[in-house]
């Protein structure tokens, strides 16, 4: 047997290989943030938009040429918009590599133990039995949306275990079943309730009803609560892909870790859902994605799967917007429909390389 | 350092698999576990790692109850090599070899250089260094086997169980791992204890063997002591004879 020592020139392009993801990635995701609040009814051309950025943000002396309606729809509307866009991909393809590393599942998505269900219950519950529009100065249908999906969450855990443990086979059985019961519920709210029942599939399609800064700044500090805590949880993550025995003689509390990983992920995946509404397909597709261009270590799949997630679920809004302009389509259709046969495509190439 | 097992029974929910057991392995010993198939070998390495914890009898390394070690105390002192297992394939096999560090990170999991060198250094140790950067699904059964024990010797510990180690090996690589793990038990002063099926590789290179049948320990003892046709014929159920290797003079077993 032939002893050979990686050179050190290998050493330094595998280091340069690390850096080039966030740098591809985070440039699309500001392009696709730039193209996202460009179009719209009127359009802002681009260039304009750094300008009016830069003019804003940095105190810089620009000479402000632009019509002075540009700063109330860039600043007002559509950045608002577009930032609660990008988070929302983002949370979803964060938590949704989370959630499929979890599980050791290339079917897991953000929703699999209930997190859409619960929220869209709470959303559809708010909705039909006219409880107050506001209260305590909260929108109440994001609010009722995030406690409906995280009670969910932590029902199918306290279900789902058995003595000390959380298998993950019953885990996610028990996240079927749950989520199941509460769509029949939701269901039957919506029966019941035709004035609003178009609002609640408008809802449940996952559209941007809300505006303003208002629910990007409710919903800032979870998407980086919960995104900072799956940062730090990518190298246990590593380690669970091992199974569940080996990583606890690899020394890894297995059940704490699985615990702090289902609440970080359904954190940042209620939040999304409670403010924008329940968009497929993102949280399955972009974790594959990043995926087969980043390979398997979490430690760059989070990341990677997270600002993917901005840059697909932005262009997504984009053409949701503009299809059939001027109506605005909910972005879940829009996702489906484009996410679908693009998995198909992904599954088929994925056949041809190791990158689970 | 000294693991032993103190009258311990182990088994499932429902059913005792092994009981009575009492049995210590010291730094630099090999201890072979034999037995027939579905006696509990795998049951006793999963007993002695401490993912299974015994239903009567206490499982000590050193003075300390195992038990009463955390996870992570745990997988400082004793690391385990399962037996062939699936990996998640598209992993790389340094990547691997580092997971061996878990139990030594802080609780943001960043692997500083000393990490990164004692890793190296295994790899060296088992050969391994060869293939750090491929995947390690791509990688040949017997190259696995390597970067798990190389995971487990990553993990600085002082006991190493190994779980039928040569399964799914070929001659050459049989006697290749068994030397490596001879050799790392001697200079690492590592108390070791492995299952394996083949009874003369057992003769060959372990210290001391330890004969299951029936839920128990049969005999315990140096290979010439367990290794008799008597004990054989009685823990297997089949006629078993034994000579002398013409080579190396320990036990042949034939049947």
């Amino acid at each position: 047997m032939h002893n050979t020592a990686t050179p050190p020139e290998a050493r330094a392009e595998s280091k340069r290989k690390q850096v080039s993801p966030w740098i591809w990635t985070g440039m699309a995701l500001f392009c696709a943030l730039l193209f996202s609040v460009a179009v719209g009814p009127i359009r802002i051309p681009p260039l304009t938009v750094v300008r009016m950025l830069a003019e804003r943000l940095a105190w810089m002396k620009i000479e402000a040429d632009w019509p002075a309606t540009f700063a109330t729809i860039l600043f007002e509307i559509r950045l608002p918009q577009t930032v609660l866009v990008a988070l929302t991909g983002m949370a979803l393809g964060g938590s949704g590599a989370a959630y499929q590393g979890l599980f050791r599942n290339p079917l897991a998505d953000p929703y699999i133990i209930g997190v859409a269900s619960g929220a869209g219950l709470g959303a559809v519950m708010a909705m039909t039995l006219h409880w107050p529009a506001t209260y305590l100065g909260m929108a109440l249908i994001p609010a009722a949306a995030f406690i409906g999906a995280l009670v969910t969450v932590a029902v199918v855990y306290w279900l789902a275990r058995v003595g000390r443990t959380t298998p993950i086979t019953t885990l996610i059985l028990a996240g079927v079943a749950v989520s199941a019961f509460a769509s029949a519920l939701t269901s039957l709210l919506m029966l019941l309730s035709t004035e609003q029942m178009h609002r609640a599939i408008a809802w449940l399609l996952g559209g941007f009803a809300l505006g303003g800064w208002e629910p990007v700044l409710a919903a800032l500090p979870y998407f980086v609560i919960g995104l900072a805590m799956l940062a730090v949880l990518s190298r246990p993550l590593n380690v669970l892909q091992f199974g569940d025995e080996q990583a606890m003689q690899l020394g890894l509390d297995v059940e704490r870790y699985k615990l702090v990983i289902v609440a970080a992920a359904s954190l940042v995946a209620a939040a999304a859902v409670s403010f924008s509404g329940i968009i497929g397909f993102v949280g399955l597709i972009v974790p594959h994605m990043a995926r087969l261009m980043w390979g398997p270590d979490y430690r760059r799949l989070i990341p990677m799967a997270t600002l993917t997630g901005g840059v697909v679920l932005l262009l997504a809004d984009v053409v949701a917007r503009t299809i059939l302009a001027p109506r605005e389509l909910p972005v879940g259709i829009i996702t489906a429909v484009a996410g679908a046969p693009f998995f198909l495509y992904l599954l088929r190439r994925a056949k041809q390389q190791r990158y689970w | 350092m000294e693991l032993r097992f103190d009258n311990v029974s182990l088994g499932y929910e429902r059913s005792v698999i092994l009981r009575d057991l009492t049995l210590s392995v010291h730094s630099g010993e090999i201890m072979g576990v034999v037995g027939p198939n579905g006696v509990g070998k795998s049951t006793l390495i999963r007993g002695a790692s401490g993912v299974l914890s015994p239903r009567s009898g206490r499982v000590f390394v050193d003075r300390q109850d195992l038990r009463r070690l955390s996870l992570r105390r745990r997988a400082q002192i004793i690391a385990v090599v399962p037996q062939a297992v699936q990996l998640p394939e598209a992993f790389l096999a340094e990547d691997v070899v580092l997971m061996g560090r878990t139990a030594h990170l802080g609780w943001l999991g960043q692997e500083s250089e000393s990490d990164r060198h004692i890793a190296r250094t295994v790899m060296e140790q088992t050969e391994t260094l060869g293939f750090a950067g491929r995947q390690v699904g791509e990688l040949s059964g017997g190259e696995q086997q390597r970067v798990l024990i190389a995971r487990a010797l990553t993990q600085e510990p002082d006991v190493l169980l190994l779980d039928e180690p040569t399964a799914h090996l070929d001659l050459k690589h049989q006697d290749e791992v068994l030397r490596l793990i001879r050799s790392l038990a001697k200079e690492n002063e590592l108390a070791v204890i492995l299952t394996l099926h083949d009874l003369n590789l057992v003769a060959r290179y372990t210290d001391r063997v330890a004969l299951l049948s029936d839920g128990m320990i049969r005999k315990i003892g140096d290979a010439r002591e367990v290794l008799t046709p008597e004990e054989l014929a009685a823990a297997y159920g089949i006629t078993i004879h034994v000579t002398d290797h013409p080579i190396h003079g320990t036990p042949l077993v034939l049947s």
